[in-house]
């Protein structure tokens, strides 16, 4: 190959150059910021993190895995995965293989950094080309990959039900043009390469088409105006990408390091959380997700549309947005760069100013000390009492000795003031709530509520205690033969609660803890995609009225397994289910303790 | 002052065309179900902390559409939505609550 150019320069390359430039400067800009909005201790930790070769490596698995191969889309669903791999990984390997080239056959170009864009323009094929046919092919390989991933995306468009995901979020004017210039790209590439293709070379895709080119247009007079359209088109794309969805490209590959270096959200508006509500590609997995959205209600707030909204900085909406959702974490555990959904929400409610200050209001309630074992039921439990009745009766039939903290009622753990963003206020909650159960001298702190459960896990500061699940603990006493049960015939299916599942990671003990007492079925949803009963607390805004579908829909995904009843291990779950539920809606609790033998 | 072995309580006379019921528009406007209320105390009976500062969403509602004060009351819950739980009207309590202590100046 010889350069064919002598000045190395034709005006076309211009806009490209404008628009590089532009985006160059752009995410310096946007990353600067971020950095500076970073506390002083995150921004050590994120430095030290990458001169830690360990973690280092680990970027650079995690990016070359999640942005160029979006392995997490793979894994929702194959043709979903990849159309996405297609044009990243495609992209990828076309830059880089360009650049080859250039460092192969013209290196003292290499400084030039549009050369490896535009490379078959300012060359020529001589008799040593040959060298060369091993890369022309795998250029037009790539370029295939691209345009069959680009094939997808429109075929989409008009058919969305493809990939396994019903609905996207309404692209805006911008997301539009973008959207329409990446589709240009690859086309005009493939236009141009081929009208040179006489002159530089090409392969399987590019020189048939030279061929069928030639038969009926002149070469040289279509040769410039494609090479110009593909710069523009470029030019177009790279400048409206900071407005647009596509920011997610450069966006996670700085969230990618900085979540390995172990940041945070601690606003939600700056530092670590921009970086993550830039990340966002709009997908549109986490509308399906949401269970508010059941008959395409409330899919405007979704966690699309809050990352959406913090990016424009829209006061109103990103109000509304925040107080709605019901913090189930379905759109965080499914979305693939791992938004943080419920955790921005409960920041964005932490910013509201209150004018009546809260006053703890159980502050002298004093404890019985007489017990190893306290057991801490929740106020919702006080309205399913069934199971605080079958759990002390579990107890008792195991001869355990036990302090029954909140017989009486009135105590919360904090959980749902801690929702509601009044952060403070839920500590005031936690410290007295701490000092009562220090004061009880127990070292077994029994909870059967999976919404005090995860309070208690992470807010809470209790040295000396062991704070346990109710399932846990039932599957210990039935493991150390403190208690025999035996099957029953009904066959139940279990719903996971949100709080105890997603908020949790406890699958697996309800569900052996139920297989020990009685039958047991899926259904079509569950584990860490179950979809929230709809009564959940974390909710402000919502109405009863609203809830209603939201709770049928929960039931309709539990009748799929054709069981006889319905089995969970939440009292909120329980008391909101039973109240559409055409089948028996029971507690683990309750459905053990009925078998004991 | 002559004993006379008891005395008269002050009178609870609420005179409605002088009570400034404007916070009360102003919630039902933010709430729309607030105005839902059948005054069943539902909310009250099952609240967790009535027992220590007698909160009731039922005397709340009443209480600012009389023009008492009844920051003391909302100063206490816990938000743990007990009472909309067993609400019979639907009405989001837990939301009222958060709304007055947003608009109380
Ligand atoms: S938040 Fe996550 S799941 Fe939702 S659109 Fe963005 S990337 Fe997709
Ligand atoms: S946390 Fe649940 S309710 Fe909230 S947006 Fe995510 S999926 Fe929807
Ligand atoms: S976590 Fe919620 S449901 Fe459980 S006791 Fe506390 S307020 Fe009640
Ligand atoms: S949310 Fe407040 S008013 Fe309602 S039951 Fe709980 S503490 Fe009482
Ligand atoms: S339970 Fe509902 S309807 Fe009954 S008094 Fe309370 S707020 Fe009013």
């Amino acid at each position: 190959m010889i350069d064919r150019i002598p000045s190395g320069f034709h005006p076309f390359v211009i806009p490209f150059l404008i628009g590089m430039a532009f985006v160059l400067l752009y995410c310096f800009g946007a990353m600067i910021r971020v950095l500076y909005e970073l506390s002083w201790q995150d921004r050590k930790k994120f430095f030290l993190s990458l001169l830690n070769p360990k973690i280092l490596l680990k970027d650079i698995k995690d990016i070359f895995l999640n942005c160029l191969i979006h392995v997490p889309l793979w894994k929702r669903n194959k043709l979903f995965g990849y159309m996405h791999s297609s044009i990243a990984f495609g992209w990828f390997m076309i830059i880089l293989l360009g650049h080859i080239e250039v460092l192969l056959f013209v290196p003292g170009r290499i400084n030039l950094f549009y050369y490896p864009i535009f490379f078959n323009y300012f060359v020529a094929e001589d008799d040593v080309t040959l060298r060369g046919s091993l890369l022309f092919f795998l250029m037009d390989f790539f370029l295939l990959m691209i345009m069959s991933g680009i094939a997808l995306a429109m075929a989409r468009r008009v058919k969305n039900y493809m990939f396994g995901v019903k609905r996207m979020a309404r692209p805006t004017f911008l997301n539009v043009v973008g959207l329409y210039s990446l589709w240009a790209i690859f086309p005009l590439r493939w236009l141009a390469e081929s009208f040179t293709a006489h002159i530089s070379g090409g392969s399987f895709l590019t020189i048939p088409a030279n061929w069928l080119f030639r038969q009926f247009l002149g070469n040289e007079l279509y040769m410039l105006p494609t090479w110009w359209a593909y710069s523009i088109a470029l030019c177009v794309f790279m400048c409206v990408l900071p407005f647009t969805r596509y920011m997610h490209i450069p966006a996670e590959m700085l969230l990618i390091p900085m979540r390995n270096a172990g940041l945070k959200v601690r606003s939600s508006r700056k530092g670590f959380a921009r970086v993550e509500f830039f990340s966002c590609p709009n997908c549109g997995v986490c509308i399906d997700a949401c269970p508010m959205t059941v008959d395409n209600g409330n899919v405007k707030d979704c966690t699309v549309y809050l990352t959406r909204q913090l990016r424009r900085g829209n006061e109103e909406r990103i109000q509304e947005i925040s107080d709605k959702c019901l913090l189930c974490g379905k759109c965080e555990a499914l979305c693939q760069v791992g938004v943080e959904g419920p955790g921005l929400r409960i920041l964005e409610r932490a910013r509201r100013d209150y004018t009546v200050p809260f006053n703890y209001p159980a502050a002298d309630k004093s404890v019985d000390k007489n017990h190893k074992v306290l057991y801490f039921a929740g106020c919702m439990t006080h309205l399913t009492p069934s199971i605080g009745r079958n759990i002390t009766e579990l107890l008792r039939k195991a001869n355990i000795d036990f302090t029954w903290l909140d017989q009486q009622g009135g105590l919360c753990c904090g959980r749902p003031m801690f929702t509601a963003g009044r952060i403070a206020e839920a500590k005031a909650i936690v410290a007295n709530m701490e000092k009562l159960i220090l004061e009880s001298g127990c070292d077994t702190l029994l909870v059967s509520c999976p919404i005090c459960y995860k309070m208690f896990r992470e807010q809470y500061n209790l040295p000396g205690v062991e704070i346990v699940n109710y399932i846990p603990f039932i599957n210990n006493l039935i493991n150390t033969g403190r208690i025999k049960v035996e099957k029953s015939d009904i066959c139940y299916v279990y719903h996971d609660p949100c709080e105890l599942g997603r908020g949790c990671g406890m699958y697996d003990e309800p569900r052996k803890l139920l297989g020990r007492s009685a039958g047991i079925a899926e259904a079509q949803q569950n584990r860490e995609e179950s979809i929230c009963c709809g009564g959940s607390l974390g909710s402000l805004s919502l109405d009863f009225a609203q809830r209603e579908n939201m709770t049928k829909a929960a039931l309709d995904n539990l009748y799929t397994s054709n069981a006889d009843a319905i089995a969970t291990a939440c009292p909120l779950c329980q008391a909101t289910f039973a109240r559409y539920a055409d089948r028996p809606v029971k507690d683990i609790a309750e459905i053990v303790n009925q078998q004991v033998i | 002052m002559i004993d006379f072995g008891f005395t008269l309580s002050k009178s609870s006379t609420v005179d409605l065309n002088k009570v400034d019921r404007s916070r009360y528009d102003q919630l039902v406007k933010l709430v729309p179900t607030a105005r839902m209320c059948m005054n069943c105390g539902s909310c009250g009976a099952t609240c967790t902390v009535s027992e220590y500062k007698g909160m009731s969403v039922r005397k709340v509602l009443t209480g600012i559409q009389r023009g008492e004060d009844v920051r003391p009351m909302l100063s206490s819950c816990m938000l743990c939505g007990k009472c909309t739980m067993v609400c019979p009207r639907g009405i989001n309590t837990r939301n009222l609550v958060l709304t007055l202590c947003k608009i109380y100046d």
